[in-house]
Protein backbone atom coordinates (compact mmCIF):
# COMPACT_ATOMS: atom_id res chain seq x y z
CA UNK A 1 0.00 0.00 0.00
CA UNK A 2 1.47 3.34 -0.91
CA UNK A 3 1.48 6.16 1.61
CA UNK A 4 -0.86 9.13 1.28
CA UNK A 5 1.91 11.67 1.67
CA UNK A 6 -0.33 14.72 1.47
CA UNK A 7 -2.39 13.37 4.36
CA UNK A 8 0.76 12.53 6.31
CA UNK A 9 2.12 16.06 5.79
CA UNK A 10 -0.95 17.50 7.52
CA UNK A 11 0.19 15.74 10.71
CA UNK A 12 3.45 17.71 10.75
CA UNK A 13 2.78 21.30 11.81
CA UNK A 14 6.29 22.48 10.99
CA UNK A 15 5.85 21.62 7.31
CA UNK A 16 3.30 24.46 7.12
CA UNK A 17 5.76 27.15 8.05
CA UNK A 18 7.64 29.55 5.85
CA UNK A 19 11.33 30.32 6.11
CA UNK A 20 13.42 33.32 5.12
CA UNK A 21 11.32 35.83 3.22
CA UNK A 22 8.20 33.69 2.93
CA UNK A 23 9.55 30.62 1.13
CA UNK A 24 7.81 27.29 1.67
CA UNK A 25 9.98 24.95 3.72
CA UNK A 26 11.52 22.07 1.76
CA UNK A 27 12.94 19.92 4.54
CA UNK A 28 15.52 17.49 3.18
CA UNK A 29 17.49 16.99 6.38
CA UNK A 30 15.63 14.15 8.08
CA UNK A 31 18.78 12.05 8.47
CA UNK A 32 20.09 14.73 10.84
CA UNK A 33 16.75 14.86 12.63
CA UNK A 34 13.24 14.15 11.42
CA UNK A 35 10.27 16.41 12.05
CA UNK A 36 7.57 15.40 14.53
CA UNK A 37 3.90 14.64 13.91
CA UNK A 38 1.21 16.28 16.04
CA UNK A 39 0.60 12.86 17.65
CA UNK A 40 4.09 12.87 19.19
CA UNK A 41 3.90 16.50 20.29
CA UNK A 42 0.47 15.89 21.84
CA UNK A 43 1.56 12.72 23.62
CA UNK A 44 4.38 14.59 25.33
CA UNK A 45 2.26 17.61 26.11
CA UNK A 46 -0.55 15.41 27.54
CA UNK A 47 1.97 13.51 29.58
CA UNK A 48 3.20 16.70 31.24
CA UNK A 49 -0.27 18.22 31.53
CA UNK A 50 -1.99 15.18 32.99
CA UNK A 51 0.22 12.29 34.08
CA UNK A 52 3.67 13.42 35.10
CA UNK A 53 5.44 12.01 38.12
CA UNK A 54 8.64 10.12 38.64
CA UNK A 55 8.45 6.47 37.61
CA UNK A 56 8.90 3.26 39.65
CA UNK A 57 9.11 5.25 42.87
CA UNK A 58 5.70 6.18 44.19
CA UNK A 59 2.53 4.43 45.19
CA UNK A 60 0.30 7.34 44.24
CA UNK A 61 -1.94 7.53 41.18
CA UNK A 62 0.34 9.75 39.09
CA UNK A 63 3.38 7.59 39.78
CA UNK A 64 1.45 4.58 38.56
CA UNK A 65 0.19 6.38 35.46
CA UNK A 66 3.65 7.72 34.58
CA UNK A 67 5.18 4.28 35.14
CA UNK A 68 2.56 2.63 32.95
CA UNK A 69 3.21 5.17 30.16
CA UNK A 70 6.98 4.80 30.42
CA UNK A 71 6.92 1.01 30.50
CA UNK A 72 4.21 1.04 27.84
CA UNK A 73 6.63 2.87 25.56
CA UNK A 74 9.12 0.05 26.13
CA UNK A 75 6.48 -2.49 25.07
CA UNK A 76 5.81 -0.50 21.90
CA UNK A 77 9.49 -0.31 21.01
CA UNK A 78 9.95 -4.02 21.75
CA UNK A 79 7.10 -4.89 19.38
CA UNK A 80 8.41 -2.43 16.75
CA UNK A 81 11.77 -4.23 16.53
CA UNK A 82 10.36 -7.72 17.22
CA UNK A 83 12.42 -8.11 20.39
CA UNK A 84 11.92 -11.55 21.95
CA UNK A 85 11.82 -10.00 25.44
CA UNK A 86 10.70 -6.48 26.40
CA UNK A 87 13.39 -6.37 29.10
CA UNK A 88 16.01 -6.35 26.35
CA UNK A 89 14.97 -2.81 25.42
CA UNK A 90 17.14 -0.30 27.30
CA UNK A 91 16.31 3.39 27.08
CA UNK A 92 19.30 5.69 26.60
CA UNK A 93 19.81 9.36 25.72
CA UNK A 94 20.50 8.61 22.04
CA UNK A 95 22.40 6.21 19.77
CA UNK A 96 25.73 7.63 20.88
CA UNK A 97 25.01 6.81 24.50
CA UNK A 98 23.77 3.34 23.55
CA UNK A 99 27.00 2.64 21.62
CA UNK A 100 29.15 4.10 24.40
CA UNK A 101 27.32 1.85 26.85
CA UNK A 102 28.17 -1.29 24.88
CA UNK A 103 31.75 -0.24 24.17
CA UNK A 104 32.34 0.70 27.80
CA UNK A 105 30.92 -2.42 29.44
CA UNK A 106 32.71 -4.69 26.97
CA UNK A 107 35.90 -2.87 27.93
CA UNK A 108 35.20 -3.39 31.63
CA UNK A 109 33.90 -6.96 31.51
CA UNK A 110 35.97 -9.96 32.53
CA UNK A 111 36.12 -13.23 30.60
CA UNK A 112 34.65 -14.29 28.30
CA UNK A 113 33.37 -10.98 26.89
CA UNK A 114 35.90 -8.43 28.11
CA UNK A 115 38.45 -6.81 25.81
CA UNK A 116 42.19 -6.99 26.43
CA UNK A 117 45.56 -7.15 24.68
CA UNK A 118 45.46 -9.60 21.78
CA UNK A 119 41.74 -9.05 21.18
CA UNK A 120 40.42 -7.31 18.11
CA UNK A 121 37.48 -5.01 17.48
CA UNK A 122 36.41 -4.60 13.86
CA UNK A 123 34.54 -1.51 12.69
CA UNK A 124 34.06 0.01 9.22
CA UNK A 125 35.27 3.08 7.40
CA UNK A 126 31.67 4.26 6.89
CA UNK A 127 30.75 4.48 10.58
CA UNK A 128 29.37 7.64 12.11
CA UNK A 129 31.83 9.08 14.62
CA UNK A 130 29.55 7.73 17.37
CA UNK A 131 30.42 4.19 16.31
CA UNK A 132 34.14 4.99 15.93
CA UNK A 133 35.20 7.03 18.93
CA UNK A 134 33.69 4.77 21.65
CA UNK A 135 35.64 1.84 20.16
CA UNK A 136 38.83 3.91 19.91
CA UNK A 137 38.42 4.81 23.58
CA UNK A 138 37.71 1.27 24.73
CA UNK A 139 40.48 -0.35 22.65
CA UNK A 140 43.00 2.28 23.79
CA UNK A 141 42.08 1.65 27.41
CA UNK A 142 41.99 -2.14 27.19
CA UNK A 143 44.95 -2.67 24.87
CA UNK A 144 42.78 -4.38 22.25
CA UNK A 145 43.38 -3.75 18.55
CA UNK A 146 41.01 -1.79 16.29
CA UNK A 147 40.69 -2.98 12.67
CA UNK A 148 38.64 -1.51 9.82
CA UNK A 149 36.56 -2.84 6.98
CA UNK A 150 37.27 -0.50 4.05
CA UNK A 151 35.08 0.90 1.28
CA UNK A 152 34.79 0.22 -2.43
CA UNK A 153 34.89 3.04 -4.99
CA UNK A 154 31.11 2.88 -5.37
CA UNK A 155 30.41 3.45 -1.69
CA UNK A 156 29.85 -0.05 -0.40
CA UNK A 157 31.72 -2.13 2.17
CA UNK A 158 34.67 -4.00 0.72
CA UNK A 159 34.04 -7.51 2.00
CA UNK A 160 36.87 -9.14 0.03
CA UNK A 161 39.02 -9.47 3.15
CA UNK A 162 36.15 -10.10 5.57
CA UNK A 163 37.44 -13.51 6.66
CA UNK A 164 40.99 -12.25 7.34
CA UNK A 165 39.80 -9.10 9.08
CA UNK A 166 37.25 -10.82 11.31
CA UNK A 167 39.64 -13.43 12.63
CA UNK A 168 39.75 -15.77 15.62
CA UNK A 169 40.93 -12.95 17.87
CA UNK A 170 37.95 -10.76 17.01
CA UNK A 171 35.66 -10.19 19.96
CA UNK A 172 33.45 -7.39 18.63
CA UNK A 173 32.25 -6.35 15.19
CA UNK A 174 30.50 -2.95 15.18
CA UNK A 175 28.84 -1.93 11.94
CA UNK A 176 26.34 0.59 10.68
CA UNK A 177 23.13 -0.75 9.12
CA UNK A 178 22.60 2.24 6.79
CA UNK A 179 25.36 4.82 6.33
CA UNK A 180 24.29 8.34 7.27
CA UNK A 181 26.54 9.90 4.64
CA UNK A 182 26.58 7.39 1.76
CA UNK A 183 23.10 5.98 2.22
CA UNK A 184 24.48 2.46 1.77
CA UNK A 185 22.38 -0.37 3.21
CA UNK A 186 24.92 -2.94 4.37
CA UNK A 187 24.61 -6.73 3.93
CA UNK A 188 24.58 -7.48 7.64
CA UNK A 189 23.73 -11.15 7.17
CA UNK A 190 27.18 -11.87 5.71
CA UNK A 191 28.94 -9.92 8.45
CA UNK A 192 26.88 -11.40 11.30
CA UNK A 193 27.51 -14.93 10.01
CA UNK A 194 31.27 -14.45 9.86
CA UNK A 195 31.38 -12.69 13.23
CA UNK A 196 29.40 -15.42 14.95
CA UNK A 197 31.57 -18.09 13.30
CA UNK A 198 34.51 -16.71 15.26
CA UNK A 199 32.45 -16.05 18.39
CA UNK A 200 32.44 -12.26 18.09
CA UNK A 201 29.66 -10.02 19.41
CA UNK A 202 27.92 -7.97 16.71
CA UNK A 203 26.87 -4.38 17.46
CA UNK A 204 24.67 -2.66 14.88
CA UNK A 205 24.13 1.09 14.59
CA UNK A 206 20.58 1.22 13.25
CA UNK A 207 20.12 4.99 13.61
CA UNK A 208 19.48 5.42 9.88
CA UNK A 209 17.54 2.19 9.33
CA UNK A 210 15.05 2.11 12.22
CA UNK A 211 13.15 5.16 10.83
CA UNK A 212 13.01 3.83 7.30
CA UNK A 213 12.79 0.04 6.93
CA UNK A 214 11.26 -2.78 8.97
CA UNK A 215 13.73 -3.58 11.76
CA UNK A 216 13.52 -7.11 13.15
CA UNK A 217 16.29 -7.75 15.63
CA UNK A 218 15.66 -11.50 15.57
CA UNK A 219 15.99 -11.66 11.78
CA UNK A 220 19.04 -9.38 11.92
CA UNK A 221 20.80 -11.82 14.24
CA UNK A 222 23.01 -9.19 15.87
CA UNK A 223 23.73 -9.06 19.61
CA UNK A 224 23.22 -5.33 20.16
CA UNK A 225 21.26 -2.81 18.11
CA UNK A 226 21.29 0.94 18.79
CA UNK A 227 19.00 3.64 17.43
CA UNK A 228 17.70 7.07 18.36
CA UNK A 229 14.25 8.57 18.74
CA UNK A 230 14.69 11.94 17.09
CA UNK A 231 15.48 10.53 13.66
CA UNK A 232 12.31 8.37 13.68
CA UNK A 233 9.69 11.10 14.23
CA UNK A 234 10.21 11.00 18.00
CA UNK A 235 11.72 13.57 20.37
CA UNK A 236 15.36 14.29 21.12
CA UNK A 237 16.83 12.94 24.35
CA UNK A 238 15.70 9.34 23.98
CA UNK A 239 17.45 6.44 22.29
CA UNK A 240 17.33 2.69 22.47
CA UNK A 241 19.80 -0.09 23.02
CA UNK A 242 18.46 -3.52 22.32
CA UNK A 243 20.70 -6.36 23.52
CA UNK A 244 20.43 -10.08 24.05
CA UNK A 245 19.23 -10.74 27.60
CA UNK A 246 21.99 -13.24 28.38
CA UNK A 247 24.63 -10.63 27.52
CA UNK A 248 22.91 -7.76 29.33
CA UNK A 249 22.50 -9.96 32.39
CA UNK A 250 26.17 -10.92 32.50
CA UNK A 251 27.88 -7.67 31.50
CA UNK A 252 28.70 -5.09 34.18
CA UNK A 253 26.54 -1.98 34.72
CA UNK A 254 27.28 1.27 32.84
CA UNK A 255 26.17 4.26 34.91
CA UNK A 256 25.56 3.92 38.62
CA UNK A 257 22.72 5.64 40.45
CA UNK A 258 19.15 5.39 41.60
CA UNK A 259 16.88 2.69 40.21
CA UNK A 260 19.69 0.59 38.74
CA UNK A 261 20.40 -1.11 42.06
CA UNK A 262 19.12 -4.02 44.09
CA UNK A 263 20.50 -3.40 47.57
CA UNK A 264 23.03 -0.69 48.41
CA UNK A 265 25.34 -1.35 51.35
CA UNK A 266 28.34 0.60 52.45
CA UNK A 267 30.41 -2.40 51.41
CA UNK A 268 28.93 -2.61 47.92
CA UNK A 269 25.75 -2.97 45.92
CA UNK A 270 23.74 -5.43 43.94
CA UNK A 271 22.07 -4.45 40.72
CA UNK A 272 18.53 -4.42 39.44
CA UNK A 273 17.53 -6.90 36.77
CA UNK A 274 17.47 -5.65 33.17
CA UNK A 275 16.30 -3.30 31.77
CA UNK A 276 16.62 -1.14 34.89
CA UNK A 277 20.20 -2.24 35.54
CA UNK A 278 21.15 0.03 32.64
CA UNK A 279 18.77 2.92 33.41
CA UNK A 280 20.39 4.88 36.25
CA UNK A 281 18.69 7.97 37.61
CA UNK A 282 15.47 9.59 36.46
CA UNK A 283 15.10 8.75 32.81
CA UNK A 284 13.70 10.97 30.04
CA UNK A 285 10.13 9.87 30.75
CA UNK A 286 8.24 12.31 28.51
CA UNK A 287 10.68 11.56 25.72
CA UNK A 288 10.07 7.83 26.08
CA UNK A 289 6.33 8.51 25.90
CA UNK A 290 6.96 10.61 22.76
CA UNK A 291 9.01 7.81 21.23
CA UNK A 292 6.17 5.41 21.98
CA UNK A 293 3.82 7.71 20.07
CA UNK A 294 6.27 7.90 17.17
CA UNK A 295 6.45 4.11 17.06
CA UNK A 296 2.63 3.99 17.05
CA UNK A 297 2.60 6.46 14.17
CA UNK A 298 5.13 4.51 12.10
CA UNK A 299 3.45 1.21 12.91
CA UNK A 300 0.09 2.58 11.75
CA UNK A 301 1.68 3.65 8.47
CA UNK A 302 3.34 0.26 8.20
CA UNK A 303 7.12 0.09 7.96
CA UNK A 304 6.91 -1.88 4.70
CA UNK A 305 4.90 1.00 3.23
CA UNK A 306 7.35 3.55 4.62
CA UNK A 307 10.23 1.64 3.03
CA UNK A 308 8.39 1.44 -0.29
CA UNK A 309 7.64 5.17 -0.32
CA UNK A 310 11.19 6.14 0.54
CA UNK A 311 12.63 3.72 -2.02
CA UNK A 312 10.51 5.46 -4.64
CA UNK A 313 11.74 8.88 -3.46
CA UNK A 314 15.38 7.72 -3.44
CA UNK A 315 15.06 6.22 -6.93
CA UNK A 316 13.54 9.44 -8.22
CA UNK A 317 16.11 11.61 -6.46
CA UNK A 318 19.07 9.58 -7.75
CA UNK A 319 17.76 9.85 -11.30
CA UNK A 320 16.99 13.58 -11.08
CA UNK A 321 20.23 14.48 -9.31
CA UNK A 322 22.31 12.60 -11.84
CA UNK A 323 20.77 14.77 -14.54
CA UNK A 324 22.35 17.87 -12.95
CA UNK A 325 25.52 18.69 -14.84
CA UNK A 326 28.57 18.76 -12.57
CA UNK A 327 26.87 16.79 -9.79
CA UNK A 328 28.67 13.70 -8.51
CA UNK A 329 26.94 11.26 -6.16
CA UNK A 330 29.17 10.10 -3.30
CA UNK A 331 27.95 6.59 -2.53
CA UNK A 332 25.88 4.05 -4.41
CA UNK A 333 24.51 5.47 -7.67
CA UNK A 334 21.57 3.08 -7.87
CA UNK A 335 18.60 2.63 -5.52
CA UNK A 336 19.26 -1.02 -4.67
CA UNK A 337 20.24 -1.49 -1.03
CA UNK A 338 20.04 2.27 -0.54
CA UNK A 339 18.79 4.12 2.52
CA UNK A 340 17.02 7.47 2.58
CA UNK A 341 20.06 9.76 2.23
CA UNK A 342 22.08 10.88 -0.80
CA UNK A 343 25.38 12.78 -0.64
CA UNK A 344 26.89 14.65 -3.55
CA UNK A 345 29.38 17.26 -4.68
CA UNK A 346 28.67 19.97 -7.24
CA UNK A 347 31.00 21.51 -9.81
CA UNK A 348 30.50 24.49 -12.02
CA UNK A 349 32.41 25.06 -15.25
CA UNK A 350 35.35 27.44 -14.92
CA UNK A 351 35.23 27.50 -11.12
CA UNK A 352 35.51 23.89 -10.01
CA UNK A 353 33.75 22.43 -7.02
CA UNK A 354 31.34 24.64 -5.13
CA UNK A 355 31.92 24.03 -1.46
CA UNK A 356 28.95 22.34 0.26
CA UNK A 357 28.68 25.26 2.71
CA UNK A 358 28.03 27.57 -0.21
CA UNK A 359 25.61 25.10 -1.78
CA UNK A 360 23.71 24.79 1.50
CA UNK A 361 23.62 28.54 2.09
CA UNK A 362 22.17 29.35 -1.34
CA UNK A 363 19.67 26.46 -1.06
CA UNK A 364 18.62 27.82 2.35
CA UNK A 365 17.80 31.14 0.74
CA UNK A 366 15.26 29.23 -1.35
CA UNK A 367 13.78 27.51 1.71
CA UNK A 368 15.55 24.21 1.06
CA UNK A 369 17.14 22.61 4.12
CA UNK A 370 19.97 20.15 3.47
CA UNK A 371 22.93 19.12 5.57
CA UNK A 372 26.43 20.14 4.52
CA UNK A 373 29.82 19.15 5.90
CA UNK A 374 31.39 15.87 6.88
CA UNK A 375 28.29 14.40 8.55
CA UNK A 376 30.27 13.08 11.53
CA UNK A 377 31.88 10.61 9.11
CA UNK A 378 35.23 12.19 8.29
CA UNK A 379 36.93 8.89 7.27
CA UNK A 380 34.42 8.64 4.41
CA UNK A 381 35.32 12.12 3.13
CA UNK A 382 39.02 11.25 3.36
CA UNK A 383 38.41 7.96 1.53
CA UNK A 384 36.80 9.75 -1.41
CA UNK A 385 39.20 12.71 -1.37
CA UNK A 386 36.57 15.36 -0.74
CA UNK A 387 36.44 18.05 1.96
CA UNK A 388 32.73 17.63 2.57
CA UNK A 389 29.43 16.81 0.89
CA UNK A 390 25.94 18.17 0.51
CA UNK A 391 23.38 15.63 1.71
CA UNK A 392 19.67 15.41 0.95
CA UNK A 393 17.74 13.00 3.14
CA UNK A 394 14.15 11.90 3.22
CA UNK A 395 11.33 10.71 5.42
CA UNK A 396 7.69 9.66 5.30
CA UNK A 397 6.63 13.22 4.41
CA UNK A 398 9.07 13.78 1.51
CA UNK A 399 7.49 14.41 -1.90
CA UNK A 400 8.79 14.23 -5.45
CA UNK A 401 7.98 17.92 -5.78
CA UNK A 402 10.57 18.57 -3.06
CA UNK A 403 13.16 16.66 -5.09
CA UNK A 404 12.26 18.83 -8.08
CA UNK A 405 12.71 21.92 -5.90
CA UNK A 406 16.14 20.67 -4.87
CA UNK A 407 17.20 20.12 -8.47
CA UNK A 408 16.00 23.59 -9.46
CA UNK A 409 17.75 24.98 -6.40
CA UNK A 410 21.03 23.36 -7.43
CA UNK A 411 20.79 24.88 -10.91
CA UNK A 412 20.36 28.25 -9.22
CA UNK A 413 23.40 27.57 -7.03
CA UNK A 414 25.48 26.97 -10.14
CA UNK A 415 24.26 30.18 -11.78
CA UNK A 416 24.90 32.11 -8.55
CA UNK A 417 28.55 31.11 -8.26
CA UNK A 418 29.34 30.67 -11.95
CA UNK A 419 31.65 33.27 -13.41
CA UNK B 1 17.89 39.69 -0.30
CA UNK B 2 19.75 38.44 2.76
CA UNK B 3 22.06 36.25 0.71
CA UNK B 4 23.52 39.21 -1.16
CA UNK B 5 24.65 40.75 2.11
CA UNK B 6 26.95 37.78 2.58
CA UNK B 7 27.96 37.03 -0.98
CA UNK B 8 29.07 40.53 -1.97
CA UNK B 9 30.34 40.72 -5.54
CA UNK B 10 33.77 41.61 -4.22
CA UNK B 11 33.84 38.38 -2.20
CA UNK B 12 32.80 36.32 -5.21
CA UNK B 13 35.52 38.04 -7.27
CA UNK B 14 38.21 37.08 -4.77
CA UNK B 15 36.74 33.55 -4.62
CA UNK B 16 36.84 33.12 -8.40
CA UNK B 17 40.28 34.75 -8.78
CA UNK B 18 42.17 34.45 -5.52
CA UNK B 19 45.25 36.64 -4.98
CA UNK B 20 48.62 35.31 -3.79
CA UNK B 21 47.42 31.70 -3.83
CA UNK B 22 49.94 28.86 -4.14
CA UNK B 23 52.79 27.98 -1.80
CA UNK B 24 56.08 29.78 -2.43
CA UNK B 25 59.48 28.51 -1.33
CA UNK B 26 60.76 31.44 0.71
CA UNK B 27 59.13 31.42 4.13
CA UNK B 28 59.91 31.67 7.82
CA UNK B 29 57.03 29.59 9.12
CA UNK B 30 54.30 27.35 7.80
CA UNK B 31 51.06 26.44 9.57
CA UNK B 32 48.09 24.24 8.79
CA UNK B 33 44.71 25.29 10.16
CA UNK B 34 41.38 23.54 9.80
CA UNK B 35 37.77 24.32 10.51
CA UNK B 36 36.58 20.93 11.73
CA UNK B 37 32.87 21.65 11.46
CA UNK B 38 32.96 22.11 7.69
CA UNK B 39 36.31 20.80 6.53
CA UNK B 40 37.85 24.11 5.40
CA UNK B 41 41.64 23.81 5.41
CA UNK B 42 44.51 26.18 4.82
CA UNK B 43 48.27 25.66 4.68
CA UNK B 44 49.84 29.09 5.00
CA UNK B 45 53.42 30.39 4.85
CA UNK B 46 54.68 33.72 6.10
CA UNK B 47 57.93 35.25 4.84
CA UNK B 48 59.26 38.18 6.89
CA UNK B 49 61.97 40.71 6.09
CA UNK B 50 64.35 41.23 9.05
CA UNK B 51 62.44 39.06 11.53
CA UNK B 52 65.00 40.04 14.18
CA UNK B 53 63.22 43.41 14.29
CA UNK B 54 60.28 41.67 15.97
CA UNK B 55 56.88 43.11 15.20
CA UNK B 56 58.50 45.90 13.20
CA UNK B 57 59.56 43.26 10.64
CA UNK B 58 57.87 43.56 7.26
CA UNK B 59 55.54 40.91 5.90
CA UNK B 60 57.32 40.24 2.63
CA UNK B 61 55.03 37.46 1.40
CA UNK B 62 52.09 35.33 2.43
CA UNK B 63 51.49 32.22 0.35
CA UNK B 64 48.89 29.55 0.89
CA UNK B 65 47.10 26.47 -0.38
CA UNK B 66 43.52 26.14 0.73
CA UNK B 67 40.36 24.16 0.22
CA UNK B 68 37.01 25.31 1.42
CA UNK B 69 33.99 27.47 0.91
CA UNK B 70 33.85 30.76 -0.97
CA UNK B 71 33.97 32.75 2.26
CA UNK B 72 37.14 31.08 3.54
CA UNK B 73 38.80 31.26 0.10
CA UNK B 74 37.93 34.89 -0.49
CA UNK B 75 39.00 35.80 3.02
CA UNK B 76 42.46 34.26 2.48
CA UNK B 77 42.82 36.29 -0.71
CA UNK B 78 41.74 39.57 0.91
CA UNK B 79 43.86 38.90 4.00
CA UNK B 80 47.03 38.32 1.98
CA UNK B 81 46.39 41.52 0.00
CA UNK B 82 46.04 43.42 3.25
CA UNK B 83 49.01 42.14 5.21
CA UNK B 84 51.73 41.89 2.54
CA UNK B 85 53.93 44.99 2.73
CA UNK B 86 52.83 45.94 6.23
CA UNK B 87 54.82 45.47 9.41
CA UNK B 88 53.76 42.50 11.54
CA UNK B 89 52.37 44.93 14.13
CA UNK B 90 50.26 46.75 11.54
CA UNK B 91 49.08 43.51 10.00
CA UNK B 92 48.00 42.15 13.38
CA UNK B 93 46.16 45.40 14.05
CA UNK B 94 44.19 44.93 10.82
CA UNK B 95 43.52 41.35 11.91
CA UNK B 96 42.11 42.63 15.22
CA UNK B 97 39.84 45.04 13.35
CA UNK B 98 38.62 42.19 11.15
CA UNK B 99 37.98 39.98 14.18
CA UNK B 100 35.96 42.79 15.75
CA UNK B 101 33.93 43.14 12.55
CA UNK B 102 33.26 39.40 12.44
CA UNK B 103 32.06 39.41 16.04
CA UNK B 104 29.66 42.30 15.44
CA UNK B 105 26.64 40.11 14.54
CA UNK B 106 25.87 42.38 11.61
CA UNK B 107 25.95 45.58 13.70
CA UNK B 108 29.26 47.02 12.46
CA UNK B 109 30.20 48.21 8.98
CA UNK B 110 33.97 48.17 9.40
CA UNK B 111 36.45 50.98 8.73
CA UNK B 112 37.20 50.88 5.02
CA UNK B 113 40.46 52.83 5.54
CA UNK B 114 41.75 49.97 7.68
CA UNK B 115 40.01 46.94 6.23
CA UNK B 116 39.74 47.89 2.53
CA UNK B 117 38.12 44.96 0.64
CA UNK B 118 37.61 43.11 3.94
CA UNK B 119 34.66 45.39 4.84
CA UNK B 120 32.72 43.30 2.31
CA UNK B 121 32.65 40.56 4.96
CA UNK B 122 30.46 42.64 7.29
CA UNK B 123 27.39 40.72 6.08
CA UNK B 124 29.03 37.38 6.96
CA UNK B 125 28.98 38.36 10.64
CA UNK B 126 25.19 37.84 10.58
CA UNK B 127 25.70 34.15 9.85
CA UNK B 128 27.25 32.56 12.97
CA UNK B 129 27.98 29.32 11.12
CA UNK B 130 30.14 31.17 8.59
CA UNK B 131 32.17 33.49 10.83
CA UNK B 132 34.75 30.76 11.42
CA UNK B 133 35.16 30.37 7.66
CA UNK B 134 36.02 34.06 7.31
CA UNK B 135 38.45 33.96 10.25
CA UNK B 136 40.33 30.79 9.31
CA UNK B 137 43.12 32.36 7.23
CA UNK B 138 43.47 35.31 9.61
CA UNK B 139 44.04 32.93 12.51
CA UNK B 140 46.54 31.01 10.39
CA UNK B 141 48.38 34.22 9.56
CA UNK B 142 48.55 35.27 13.21
CA UNK B 143 49.91 31.87 14.17
CA UNK B 144 52.44 31.76 11.31
CA UNK B 145 53.68 35.31 11.96
CA UNK B 146 54.26 34.51 15.62
CA UNK B 147 56.15 31.35 14.68
CA UNK B 148 58.22 33.18 12.05
CA UNK B 149 59.26 35.71 14.69
CA UNK B 150 60.11 32.95 17.13
CA UNK B 151 62.24 30.98 14.66
CA UNK B 152 64.23 33.63 12.85
CA UNK B 153 66.96 31.12 12.04
CA UNK B 154 64.80 29.47 9.37
CA UNK B 155 64.65 32.74 7.43
CA UNK B 156 66.04 32.38 3.94
CA UNK B 157 67.70 35.01 1.78
CA UNK B 158 66.54 38.62 1.79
Amino acid sequence: MSLDVELIRKDFPILERKVGDGKALVYLDSAASSQKPRQVIDAMSDYYALHHSNVHRGVHALAEEATALYEGARDKVAAFINAPDRNEVIFTKNSSEALNLVASVLGWAGEPYGLGPGDRVVITQMEHHSNIVPWQLTTQRSGAELAWLKLTDDGRLDLSDLDELINENTKVVAVVHVSNILGTLNPLDVIVRRAHDVGAIVVVDASQSAPHIPLDVQALGADFVAFTGHKMLGPTGIGVLWGRAELLNELPPFLGGGEMVGTVDMEGSTYAPIPHKYEAGTMPIAEAVGLGAAVDYLTALGMANVAEHEHEIVSYALERLQSVEGLRIIGPQTPEAHGAAISFTLEVAGLGEIHPHDVGQVLDEQGIAVRVGQHCARPVCVRYGIPATTRASFSVYTTKAEIDALVEGLEYVKRFFGA
Amino acid sequence: MKLDSMYQEIILDHYRNPHHKGLRDAYGAEVHHINPTCGDEVTLRVHLTDPQRGEDALVRDVSYESAGCSISQASASVMSDLVIGKSVAEALKVGDAFLELMQSKGEAEGDEDVLEDAVAFAGVSKFPARVKCALLSWMAFKDAAAQALATTTKETEQ
